[in-house]
């Protein structure tokens, strides 16, 4: 176990080793610090000083290592755009995008999961088939597209609930929250639906799958035979063998919901990281790409590690094997 | 003589799917539209002469102001909803195609020399499979896209708009023809007629693409037509963000950004209009996609 776990922790090093290396080739490579900087009327030397001073002809593994150093010490440099710290930017725009993303997850897997195990059991059934059919049409209905629809309905022709920022927010100590008061559940469930729509298909589509391969193993079939009443069969025998895969949705949607919450705040013009990171592909304020880079590569490893944990604290055999 | 059965059975059950008909149909036509957009759109979205501003927000042809001459109504510049539409259907199936092809040969040119040597060759591609898998897709894109403004000069940029969004949609996605096609060279490397090939000392490069290829083509072409699909959703996403497509030259998801602006002056038409369109096309794909799954995969049957 002490062995799985350093092994593991040691490649989500490796990985964001990786990524700090694209990011600092981002940030080296991709437009001339220097340039961005200063203005026309420069002078050369100026410049070469400023260069200097920055340690940019300083042999490379050198720079990399100073990056490296900075980011662990939490320096992530200064936007291009604003002047700001990009760590103060990341850190007042990171509460909207966790709040949104974490009560777009709930959304899918609180209605995905039940869904999903219905369909399985049921799939013959009238509202099985007319499900999953929903599905397949919400997994090809971009997710831009979901946002104007309910944009449209509760927002313009409802005229239900606002379409656009977050509104009434909470200050606990830096953390801004839309979850304490009634005023920011309204600003907040329209976008939380438009992301978790399409996460809520996926789960329910694997969450299906994995139920019917269940439901025809060997074990249920035996506990079939012998006359298990079918509530205790589904809930007790089947279902705790689905929870793998499930774990690993949660895991994987993460990233998804990460991804796509860049397309869902562009649409409600929801202040988190997503509409930074778009603001600063548009005016290639690289210092923020680069961060926004890191920042999401340090969730996705954390979430893994997570997961595989979770896997050996679930699941007995992997406990087993690696005890072997 | 077995695939001629296939064949046979693959038509039969497709006479027998209404929905994968319909899909097909729709596909026909939103194609064929956008392929003769040139000879049968009533105007040239990009030509200044062709459209005019009196014909500016007329709204679909059924209803009250409506003309005859705009079915699907105009936008505020006079154009023509239909023509604008064909026109963009044309660059966002260009662009989608483009990218699911070279997609295709990189991942699956990656994935045969993995699965086929094996050893290092194998380790690279994977690990940055790995990597690059861990980043969806739409990430990857918007990144490639805002290295390539970074590194291109502005003007460059703006006129190499097409290859490099086509290319940044397409770098998104090789990694499922990748691991689809290295699996299957796996298992069909230890058939016999492989052995056969191999012993006889043919050219590994003969022994994949003549012998190996034409045996996973089934699963590679279920993955082209739902990738076909991812392609041109992503490229309406990045046009609809502002990051694909300018206004100048629309795709499906520049008209709908554009659309966008009326959504609260009561011209619906020039939002939905595209809306409608994109998500007729790429549900049809989508379900000629399921029904390829089903066709190639008999267990599901």
């Amino acid at each position: 176990m002490a062995w799985f776990l350093i092994k593991r922790l040691a490649q989500s090093v490796l990985v964001m080793v990786a990524v700090a290396f694209l990011a600092f080739s981002l940030f080296r490579f991709v437009g001339d610090p220097v340039s961005q900087m200063t203005g026309v009327e420069t002078s050369v030397e100026d410049r070469e000083r400023l260069r200097e001073e920055l340690g940019l002809n300083d042999p490379f593994a050198l720079q990399f290592l100073r990056f490296t150093g900075d980011l662990l010490q939490g320096d992530f440099g200064y936007s291009y755009r604003t002047r700001q710290p990009v760590g103060e930017m990341i850190l007042d725009r990171l509460p909207a995008t966790i709040e949104l993303g974490v009560v777009a997850l709930l959304i899918s897997l609180v209605v995905g999961i039940p869904a999903g195990i219905y369909t399985a059991l049921r799939p013959k059934g009238v509202t099985s088939q007319s499900v999953l059919l929903l599905t397949l049409v919400g997994v090809s209905i971009p997710t831009f597209v979901i946002g104007i629809m309910l944009i449209f309905t509760f927002g313009v022709w409802l005229n239900w609930l606002p379409t656009f920022g977050r509104g009434g927010t909470v200050e606990i100590g830096w953390w801004e929250s839309s979850l304490l008061r009634p005023e920011g559940w309204r600003f907040l469930i329209l976008p939380a639906l438009t992301l978790g729509v399409y996460q809520l298909t996926l789960t329910m589509r694997l969450v299906r799958a994995e139920m019917m391969e269940v439901m025809r193993s060997d074990h249920i079939r035996f506990a079939t035979a012998r006359g298990v009443p079918w509530r205790r069969l589904h809930f007790r025998h089947a279902l705790p063998n689905t929870m793998i895969p499930v774990i690993t949705i949660i895991g994987l949607q993460f990233g998804g919901v990460i991804a796509f919450s860049i397309v869902t705040e562009s649409v409600f013009q929801w202040p988190g990281m997503g509409l930074l990171f778009l603001e600063s592909i548009r005016f290639v304020d690289i210092p923020v790409m680069s961060v926004y880079l890191v920042v999401i590569a340090f969730f996705f490893v954390v979430v893994n590690l997570a997961v595989d944990l979770l896997y050996v604290a679930i699941d007995p055999r992997l406990r087993v094997r690696e005890a072997a | 003589m077995l695939d001629y059965i296939r064949r046979r059975e693959g038509l039969w059950l497709f006479t027998r799917s209404p929905a994968a008909m319909i899909a097909a149909l729709a596909t026909v036509v939103i194609v064929g539209g956008a392929l003769l957009a040139p000879w049968i759109a009533a105007s040239n979205p990009y030509d200044l002469s062709t459209f005019s501003l009196i014909d500016g927000l007329k709204p679909p042809a059924w209803l009250p102001g409506g003309d005859p001459e705009f079915l699907l109504g105009t936008d505020d510049q006079g154009r023509d909803m239909i023509s604008s539409i064909l026109y963009g259907a044309r660059l966002s199936l260009l662009i989608g195609l483009m990218a699911m092809l070279i997609a295709t040969l990189l991942g699956v040119g990656l994935g045969l020399l993995a699965g086929y040597f094996g050893g290092w060759v194998d380790a690279v591609v994977m690990r940055v499979a790995d990597v690059q898998l861990a980043l969806p897709a739409i990430l990857t894109a918007l990144l490639i896209d805002g290295i390539a403004r970074g590194v291109l000069p502005t003007a460059l940029h703006q006129e190499l708009r097409v290859p490099v969004l086509t290319l940044a949609i397409a770098l998104s996605l090789w990694v499922n023809f990748a691991r689809t096609a290295r699996a299957s060279v796996m298992v069909e490397k230890n058939k016999e007629y492989v052995q056969a090939a191999m012993m006889q000392g043919q050219h590994p490069l003969r022994v994949m693409g003549v012998h190996i290829l034409p045996n996973i083509l089934g699963p590679l072409l279920v993955i082209m037509t739902v990738d076909l699909a991812s392609a041109i959703l992503l490229e309406a996403t990045l046009s609809f963000l502002g990051i694909g497509l300018p206004a100048d030259s629309p795709s499906l998801g520049t008209l709908i950004r554009i659309g966008m602006g009326f959504l609260l002056s009561g011209e619906w038409w020039i939002l939905w209009v595209p809306t409608a369109f994109l998500v007729a096309l790429v549900v049809s794909i989508n379900i000629l996609g399921d029904f390829l799954r089903d066709l190639f995969n008999p267990r599901l049957r």
